[in-house]
């Protein structure tokens, strides 16, 4: 029987990590830029289960189990501040919202 | 190794200002359905009740010093202060948002409950031990302050503030997460204690690039919470967009719970890797004090004004954490109680002129605040000295203790330079005291509303504590001497 070495999930991990930045970096739209940093969040569940399987330790998946309860409680504020956004300036580009800069 | 733990009454105890902060917020959510429209004020007071019960359990459970809960939290004397810090904090900006709130007709519950779930996030940070702990409290602390910031929702301003916040803010906690996630694999464990023996033991030493790699991710993480360069972007934003008492809370609370986490884990963690991170800090330090001070010479708001000098405020305590020695560990610790008093006394006043919907928030606005409300000036004057550091007030002790830290930690170029800055701070400071005594007043003095009692409580409480900290620094100096020697002692 053969094993996925630790080191492909933690590559796979970065990698994902990588494209969430890009994505918060270079997308325009508030719920894509939002959808960037669940995937940083999921990128890094992703690490501490693999580690957790590499340790033979329980701990990094309940650690994975937090991560998801947290991104869920973050998710629930977030979509609720772009809502109220929305109805106030009828925009999701974040260009746009720009309202205090000198 | 999680396996059949019971917990000891006694941990208990130790988290017991958490305790009481939850039941007062939940308790204040209940009833907030249940009072009518001319009772919310009461719920401010329910919280106000909680805040102070939290502080006396807090000084209890430092009667019962240790870990608890399988070592994820700590209650030293460290942890006591930084609890201590974020609930006065905590008390400040209740006892003005009272009478904010009530002047925008904008009373509610959920504002203080979130205000007292903010502190418990606060509080977490202050005693954890362990990083997975460090990630719930920053979330619980973040998420309800995310919505704080955004509290007034048909306003624009405070929307863009609120989801400036929440993105930045979530983006900077993925950092710490990723960072917290390689610490866990390479040494096994996401206790500070067991981190520090395995990193500190030769023949279980992970790599050092690796580790470098994740302790720099969480740093990455912890920087922008304080807002410091080059991750400050997001605060002139969010601090001139939130409204006032929520500003001068995001700009002390989570600030001081931050900065104490930084120190919990840099000089307990990682604290045989300080040689390596000594050079990352001098320069983000020079940084963080350059931009702060220098951006804020061109602002004509206000508030956005005084967002660039928390920046550099910022600076000037990531100078004394440079110094890595229980000498800058208490001057962080005393220039944060400083800083808190005097911004957060501050902003009330912004929030006091700025009157109904925030319209008055320029410079010129502020001008004759001296005669229409002299003791109002004059306190606002006395903040921005201390903010300045001059001498009989708490920021100039604050000041001193972290550039003596820092020369005798032998940093003596960026003692120089700080202190340059600082001068170079002078300068709008001092605009914000020549419109108020050498202007004539304008349209926003007309609509100038007397102080009510809450705002006045926070403000004088705030004078006052600036002041005592500005002649009797030896109030707390030898408390703050034992909390550092604590810190580094494992």
């Amino acid at each position: 029987m053969h094993h996925v070495p630790l080191s492909w999930y933690l590559i796979l991990s970065a990698i994902l990590f990588a494209l969430g930045i890009a994505g918060f970096i270079y997308r325009k739209n508030i719920i894509t830029v939002f959808m960037s940093i669940e995937l940083m969040l999921n990128a890094v569940n992703l690490s501490f289960v693999a580690f957790a399987y590499q340790l033979r330790q329980v701990d990094g998946q309940i650690y994975a189990f937090f991560v998801m309860v947290v991104a869920a409680a973050e998710a629930a504020v977030g979509l609720a501040i772009i809502l109220t956004v929305f109805k106030n300036r009828k925009t999701l580009q974040i260009d746009e919202i720009d309202s205090m800069k000198l | 190794m999680i396996g059949n733990y019971v917990p000891h009454g006694v941990e208990y105890i130790r988290i017991l200002p958490e305790i009481l902060l939850c039941i007062f917020g939940i308790l204040i959510m209940v009833l907030e359905a249940v009072t009518a429209e001319g009772q919310k004020r009461m719920l401010g007071v329910l919280a106000l009740v909680g805040i102070v019960v939290a502080f006396a359990a807090n000084l209890y459970a430092y009667t019962v010093p240790g870990q608890a809960f399988q070592n994820v939290i700590t209650i030293d004397a460290f942890a006591t202060f930084f609890r201590g810090l974020v609930l006065v904090v905590g008390l400040l900006c209740v006892f003005a948002s009272l009478g904010y709130l009530r002047r925008q007709h904008a009373e509610s519950g959920e504002y203080y409950s979130l205000i007292l779930f903010s502190l418990i996030g606060q509080c977490i940070l202050s005693t954890a031990n362990e990083l997975i702990m460090v990630f719930i409290g920053l979330e619980i602390s973040s998420i309800a302050t995310y919505v704080l910031a955004g509290y007034f929702r048909d306003d624009r301003r405070n929307n863009e503030a609120a989801l400036k916040y929440f993105l930045l803010g979530s983006f900077a906690t993925a950092f710490l997460l990723y960072g917290i996630a390689w610490c866990y694999g390479l040494t096994g464990s996401t206790n500070l204690n067991e981190i520090h023996r395995v990193i500190s033991d030769p023949g279980l030493r992970p790599p050092v690039v690796l580790t470098g790699i994740a302790a720099a991710l969480i740093l990455i993480g912890l920087l922008f919470k304080v807002s410091a360069a080059p991750f400050q972007i997001w605060a002139p934003d969010v601090y001139q967009g939130a409204a006032s008492p929520v500003t001068a809370f995001l700009s002390a609370g989570p600030k001081a719970a931050a900065f104490a986490v930084l120190l919990r884990i840099f000089m307990t963690g990682f604290g045989s890797f300080s040689f390596r991170w000594a050079p990352l800090l001098w320069s983000i330090a020079l940084l963080t004090m350059i931009i702060g001070n220098f951006a804020a010479l061109t602002q004509s708001n206000v508030k956005r004004l005084m967002a660039y000098s928390s920046i550099a405020h910022a600076g000037y305590i990531l100078v004394a954490i440079t110094a890595d020695s229980q000498l800058g560990i208490a001057a962080v610790m005393f220039y944060l109680a400083a800083y808190a008093l005097m911004n957060i006394g501050a902003f009330v006043v912004i929030g006091h002129v700025a009157a109904k919907n925030e319209r008055y928030v320029r410079i010129e606005d502020l001008a004759g605040l001296a005669k229409r409300q002299p003791a109002t000036a004059a306190l606002f004057a006395l903040f921005v000295f201390s903010l300045i550091g001059v001498p009989l007030t708490g920021g100039f002790f604050a000041k001193f203790y972290v550039f003596r830290a820092a020369l005798e930690a032998h940093l003596v170029w960026l003692t120089v330079l700080g202190l340059a800055t600082s001068a170079v701070a002078a300068f709008y400071y001092l605009k914000i005291v020549v419109a108020m005594y050498m202007k004539e007043p304008g349209e926003s003095m007309a609509d100038l509303a007397p102080l009510s009692s809450g705002t006045r409580v926070a403000v004088w409480a705030a004078a006052l504590g600036t002041l005592i900290l500005g002649i009797f620094p030896s109030v707390l100096l030898p408390f703050l001497s034992y909390s550092a020697s604590m810190l580094g002692r494992q």
